[in-house]
């Protein structure tokens, strides 16, 4: 009955530090590993122009709105003495900068890093049948028109068909003298786009012109690109103008939807818009972070990140010390090790982590040796116990102290992490050490201090685990799994390692 | 099974019936022992008194030193005393015992022939007090008690210290018995795993079998080459009764009770554990794992104590 209680518990503790795990790791994307990297766009918009004298000026800037694929990691604007509104219309994004007075070169920046993110949602679209507006060709370029567009709706059968069938015969390497006419006035591919647009209106299909941003590392001057969108009486679907292949390019974004310009200038001449694009990696979790963040999730509110990072190295070592108790319980009832102390080893290890191994096992044994010895002597003098161990505990700072000086003298300045040892478990040691040494012997004592010391080394080793350190801060509800194990453990009744070898003589008939 | 069948270790200790540490403590110290009545045998001066007044006999207590300040009076407590047994209210495995055989120019003699000081004797006292043998280093009180002059069964196969027998007894019925013999090794103790020599007692009959050592089975006492085997303990029937009815005096469900015999008391009951050791079955050669759960599984057990030392003979010689 008891059993089945502990049997629960653990589950539904498991269950929601699982879930919460998975929840974290798919919705998310904070990753399992430490060391995994997530490449990050930077794309820098300069906008200057130059200002009309007296005259209040108006920044009007298409900035992009939740791009496919990608992950919006953070948004500035850089703009001194401009006052600053975002918009969002339903199809675009706008920043609208404006000052009542300036003088002279003016230069705006909009900054954006972006993080692929294969799990990014479409952006909602509202998808109703635009209104198309026929349009009017020159004489010359109708009947071309016309008959290109009569031919393409004899090989297609919808929207999607007729528009690449279109833009196929377009851009054919031998294009037919139809196409060649409705070609020779383009020369920039904005006006390409628009002349297809225009083209598809002609045949009543509803398309519009996008520009995009194509992100390629190491852009510092350039353009966006137009692209063209047909509607398919559900949605926009996307096509190269040049190319007719459907959808956008592989790693671009859409910067602006519609024919309206992208940037437009009030109060200010000679405006330009460059782009800059730089790629970099950069560490996932903080991707993550930032992206849960701009997702407004709740459970990333109780992040041990939303605390100052003080605390959160802090929060850093302690979120260990479950994993070392753990470990402490499986030695003890599933293997039968004892230590001096129950949680020592953890402590030890804990103060490990600042000295590193070698490091902390030297000054560990140096510290232990010492304070045995000077214990040795107080054991002579036949003090009661509590002053006793009072005086281990003062000869072990002032050991502690000493082993600083000196070692700081010596230009070794591991030596000073001799501080941060746990020096009320080191004394508790140094006396169990030496009740054991006065009672079984020095044998029975080193072997248990040692015994103790290779806990310590494990329980380091496991605990100085990069991954481990990872998981436990990035997902603290691992420990909830930490206690369902040894919740467990409680309850286990089966033989430890050590009984084996015990009770070796009942076996061996 | 065919003998092609991989046995585990674990699966062949489950399969004698063992019971390791883990399921003693998770089965039946947990379930068995509530917690309020640990104090009644982890304090050997509220136990001994529990067992005086219920009419069990122990060893007579001369005194009891509980401050610091008392050990200067000490020579005038232990004035009348030729010999006698210090030991630690709340001590465990027996450490911290000190065994007074004799005095000599004002000195006294100890177990192990050494002479001590008074002033070394005041020192363990202050020891004592102090918590060094007790559970959890608390502050403890000092015993000092009648040593028993154990009986002559024993003077063949005991080394120094005081042997004893140790009996588990589960809810009031006698489970498994042993005979524990202290070697030089051991340095007096009764404690297996110290180098004590653990003797099976058959429970049924009160005969000795071939005891162990260090986990080896042994015939002869190493120090004193007396005969393990085949000796029938004195008083058996007292010692049964004795045991269960410690059960009734603590509560407690799981115990194992140590009792010695002196040559002229008889059987003393010395003290109870609330968490005995599980190397009887290694003296006894047997799991104690199907008497303890055949007991369990009981609705009810006799309330008068010659009917549980009945069911505990029954047991025995159903499970040998």
């Amino acid at each position: 009955m008891r059993n089945l209680h502990v049997k629960m518990l653990a589950l539904v503790l498991v269950t929601i530090g699982v879930s919460l795990c998975w929840y974290k790791v798919t919705r998310l994307g904070l990753p399992l590993l430490p060391t995994e990297q997530a490449e990050v766009w930077t794309v820098e918009a300069r906008i200057e122009f130059k200002a009309k004298r007296d005259t209040p000026v108006k920044v009007h800037f298409s900035i992009p709105r939740s791009p496919v694929g990608y992950t919006v990691v953070d948004e500035n604007f850089v703009s001194s003495s401009y006052g600053l509104t975002t918009e969002d219309d339903g199809t675009q994004r706008f920043a609208e900068w404006a000052v009542r007075r300036v003088k002279g070169y003016q230069v705006l920046y909009y900054r954006i890093n972006l993080a692929r993110d294969p799990m990014a949602a479409l952006p909602p679209t509202i998808a109703s049948a635009p209104v198309v507006q026929i349009p009017e060709f020159p004489e010359l370029m109708r009947s071309a028109a016309q008959a290109v567009l009569d031919e393409v709706r004899s090989k297609s059968a919808d929207a999607v068909t007729f528009a690449r069938e279109l833009l196929l015969r377009l851009n054919a390497p031998t294009p037919d003298p139809n196409v060649v006419l409705l070609r020779q006035d383009i020369q920039v591919s904005e006006d390409w786009v628009r002349r297809i647009v225009n083209l598809l209106a002609a045949a009543n299909i509803p398309a519009r012109m996008t520009h995009v941003l194509i992100l390629r590392d190491g852009i510092s001057h350039g353009a966006l690109t137009p692209w063209l969108e047909v509607f398919d009486g559900t949605g926009w679907l996307p096509f190269g103008p040049e190319t007719g292949d459907a959808g956008f390019p592989k790693e671009a974004i859409v910067w602006h939807t519609g024919d309206s310009p992208v940037l437009e200038v009030s109060g200010g001449k000679h405006a330009k818009v460059e782009y800059s694009v730089r790629k970099h990696t950069q560490d996932r979790t903080l991707v993550a972070e930032q992206r849960a963040r701009q997702m407004g999730s709740r459970i990333m509110e109780f992040s041990l990140f939303s605390l100052p990072v003080q605390t959160q190295n802090v929060y850093r070592v302690l979120l260990l010390v479950p994993v070392g108790a753990f470990f402490i319980v499986f030695l003890r009832n599933v293997i039968g090790i004892k230590t001096f102390g129950t949680f020592m080893p953890v402590l030890i290890a804990l103060a490990f982590r600042e000295t590193e191994l070698l490091w902390g096992v030297t000054l560990f044994c140096v510290l232990v040796a010492s304070g045995l010895l000077i214990r040795f002597y107080l054991e002579y003098l036949k003090l009661l116990l509590v002053p006793r161990l009072a005086s281990v505990l003062i000869i072990v700072i002032l050991l502690m102290a000493a082993i600083s000086l000196f070692s700081h003298k010596l230009g070794l300045d591991r030596g000073l992490s001799i501080a941060l040892f746990p020096m009320v478990i080191l004394a508790m040691t140094i006396e169990r050490m030496s009740l054991v040494w006065e009672e079984a012997g020095p044998a029975e004592a080193l072997k248990q201090g040692f015994g103790s010391l290779l806990v310590a080394s494990l329980a380091y080793l496991i605990m100085s685990s990069k991954t481990l350190g990872h998981l436990v801060f990035v997902f603290p509800e691992i420990l909830l799994i930490v206690l369902a194990m040894t919740l467990m453990l409680g309850r286990y009744t089966g033989y430890r390692l050590i009984e084996l070898w015990r009770f070796r003589a009942a076996l061996r008939r | 099974m065919g003998f092609w069948t991989i046995r585990f270790p674990w699966e062949r200790l489950r399969s004698l019936g063992v019971m390791g540490m883990n399921e003693r403590n998770a089965d039946f110290i947990l379930p068995y022992n509530p917690r309020r009545n640990f104090p009644l045998v982890d304090d050997k001066s509220k136990t001994k008194a529990l067992a005086s007044s219920a009419g069990i006999a122990v060893p007579k207590l001369y005194g009891v030193v509980e401050i610091e300040h008392q050990i200067e009076t000490l020579p005038e407590i232990l004035a009348p005393y030729e010999d006698f047994v210090i030991k630690p209210a709340h001590g465990s495995g027996g450490d911290g015992i000190l065994i007074v055989i004799g005095r000599q120019n004002g000195r006294y003699r100890k177990a192990n022939g050494v002479l001590a000081s008074v002033d070394e004797v005041g020192h363990h006292i202050s020891n004592i007090l102090s918590g060094l043998y007790s559970l959890g280093g608390l502050p403890d009180s000092a015993l000092i008690e009648y040593r028993v002059k154990f009986d002559p069964m024993f003077e063949t196969i005991s080394y120094q210290g005081v042997p004893d027998i140790r009996t588990i007894v589960f809810r009031g019925v006698p489970i498994l018995a042993m005979m524990r013999l202290p070697t030089r090794l051991s340095d007096g103790k009764a404690n297996l795993h110290q180098g004590a020599i653990g003797v099976g007692i058959d429970l049924a009959s009160g005969r000795t079998f071939s005891g162990v050592w260090h986990n080896t089975p042994i015939d002869q006492h190493p120090d004193t080459g007396g005969e393990l085997a085949g000796l029938d303990v004195p008083y058996w029937d007292d010692i049964l009764a004795l045991t269960a009815r410690c059960h009734d005096l603590v509560g407690l469900g799981f115990i194992g009770v140590d009792v010695v015999l002196d040559k002229d008391f008889g059987p003393l009951m010395l003290e109870i554990n609330a968490r005995p050791g599980l190397s009887i079955q290694l003296a006894n050669k047997i799991g104690i794992l199907s008497r303890l759960r055949q007991v369990e599984r009981m609705a009810e057990i006799p309330t008068a104590i010659d009917e549980r030392i009945k069911l505990a003979r029954r047991l025995a010689a159903s499970n040998p």
